[in-house]
């Protein structure tokens, strides 16, 4: 594990069963209620939050997946090839309360690229975002409407976050570049 | 795996790796396709200019919409209204494009090996869409991904290519990828539209068209290019239907479950009788649904490698 450990696996659960009965006080008609992950942490983030949320309200919500590749300004910029994961939605995203899920927000702009690429689906009612980690340096109008915790960073840090279903561990640190 | 080259000039120059990764990334481009709004920003700004110096429409087309789809510019160029009917050379003609800042060209040539020609002396991107009997890589990679989604699998197929295999880039191109992929490959057509020399090729020649069809997860019906070649090579559309065309009583030799393959447009009644042509084993529209998908991977990719 590189860096500092921020947050443990319980507590990441305990913070994944807070945004998911934040997500229900906020949504007033739950069969309207639809969740999209960022693809790939913000995916299963998605899965952890709409299993608790199936649970407890004993019902069973939608859940998308979002790759926003094709959706980044930044493309000729990045060094790394920009492979496609794909996208899969299988619901009508019109007229519905669409909450989007990733892991970590910083500059904004995933979440602007997110939101342009769900408005060329159709148009929701509302969109509200969760994200696990605030980490701040904003560079675009954005702030998410539930925060798992918010971490303040500089910029020659990184925020790693860990996930046992591709990273074999639940845990998210902080590390100098 | 990723693929590295601004160019996609033919399937011969590609790792397995770089085929497979195409395919991967041409199957996650479909969705877009079946969306209300069939449109991603991914190329906004880039200039796309299909120069065709051979006539197509599907090609063309399916190139034309998958630039559009990425929010491209796509502008279409064709000889017959080109300076190259004045005498301009084809260098002359792309350098002059490329200077108008002109990304990535598409092009179809008459002559084998221009395209690659083109691609060594122009800073753009370059897409092979058919050079003369030499290479039609994305007709190839969009047949790979409609075998993948029909037989879940590529390697250990047995596929049949029957047909004008001289004069046809896309079984060539095809043979190439296949080789690679693991895809047992048998050949078929007239003596006199098959290669003198077929050695390079690795693929079995089939003497009958029994043998030819027998125990195949897929046949590919090449069309019969009138375009190419001169009348000595086939006697009558009749002749060439009864021995080489494929009907229902010879396709009880192939695997049940076979599918049917052609790059189009066909002729009806001669490589394909029209109730094959139309029936659930045949894949053709699928096979055209899929271009477009392969042709925004394909661009998609080569955009970020200039």
């Amino acid at each position: 594990m590189n860096g500092r450990e921020i947050l443990n696996a319980h507590e990441i659960d305990s913070i994944i069963t807070r945004l998911a009965f934040q997500i229900l006080e906020k949504c007033q008609d739950i069969s309207k209620m639809k969740l999209i992950g960022i693809k790939r942490r913000g995916a299963i983030l998605a899965d952890r939050i709409v299993q608790k949320i199936n649970e407890f309200k004993n019902t069973s919500v939608d859940v998308g997946y979002l790759d926003i590749t094709l959706y980044r300004d930044d493309l000729s910029e990045i060094s790394d090839f920009p492979k496609i994961l794909g996208t899969e939605i299988n619901f009508d995203i019109k007229g519905k309360s669409i909450f989007l899920i990733d892991d970590v927000i910083f500059t904004g702009r995933t979440v602007r690229a997110a939101m342009d690429a769900i408005t060329d689906l159709g148009r929701p009612k509302k969109i509200v975002f969760v994200a696990l980690i605030d980490r701040g340096h904003r560079e675009l109008p954005i702030q998410p409407d539930f925060t798992g915790k918010y971490v303040p960073t500089s910029l020659d840090e990184k925020i790693n976050v860990m996930l046992k279903e591709i990273d074999a561990i639940d845990s998210v640190t902080i590390e100098k570049m | 795996m990723t693929y590295t080259k601004k160019d996609l000039v033919g399937m011969k120059n590609l790792t397995k790796d770089e085929i497979l990764f195409i395919l991967d990334q041409a199957e996650k481009f479909k969705e877009i396709n079946k969306r209300e709004v069939k449109k991603v920003p991914t190329l906004k700004g880039k200039t796309i200019v299909n120069l065709f110096f051979e006539p197509s429409t599907r090609t063309r087309t399916s190139f034309e919409i998958a630039g559009k789809r990425l929010s491209a510019d796509t502008i279409n160029f064709s000889s017959s209204s080109s300076s190259t009917t004045k005498g301009e050379t084809l260098i002359d003609t792309v350098k002059n494009i490329e200077s108008m800042s002109s990304d990535i060209f598409v092009v179809r040539h008459a002559y084998s090996g221009s395209v690659k020609f083109i691609a060594e002396n122009t800073k753009a991107g370059v897409i092979n869409a058919g050079d003369g009997t030499n290479e039609h890589p994305t007709q190839a990679l969009l047949d790979l991904l409609t075998i993948k989604e029909h037989k879940k699998k590529l390697e250990g197929l047995n596929v049949a290519i029957i047909g004008d295999i001289t004069h046809s880039r896309v079984a060539r191109s095809n043979i190439w990828a296949m080789n690679k992929l693991g895809i047992n490959v048998k050949l078929f057509g007239p003596k006199t539209m098959l290669p003198k020399e077929t050695t390079p090729f690795g693929c079995y020649i089939a003497s009958n068209m029994d043998e030819a069809v027998e125990d195949c997860d897929v046949i590919m019906m090449l069309r019969i290019q009138k375009e190419r070649m001169s009348t000595v090579l086939l006697p009558s559309d009749r002749e060439y239907a009864k021995f080489f065309g494929l009907n229902k009583a010879k396709l009880k030799k192939a695997k049940n479950d076979c599918i049917i393959m052609h790059p189009g447009p066909i002729n009806r009644g001669v490589e394909l009788s029209t109730e094959l042509a139309d029936c659930k084993q045949s894949v053709i529209l699928d096979q055209v649904e899929n271009g477009v998908a392969v042709r925004m991977a394909a661009l998609y990719i080569v955009a970020n490698n200039i």
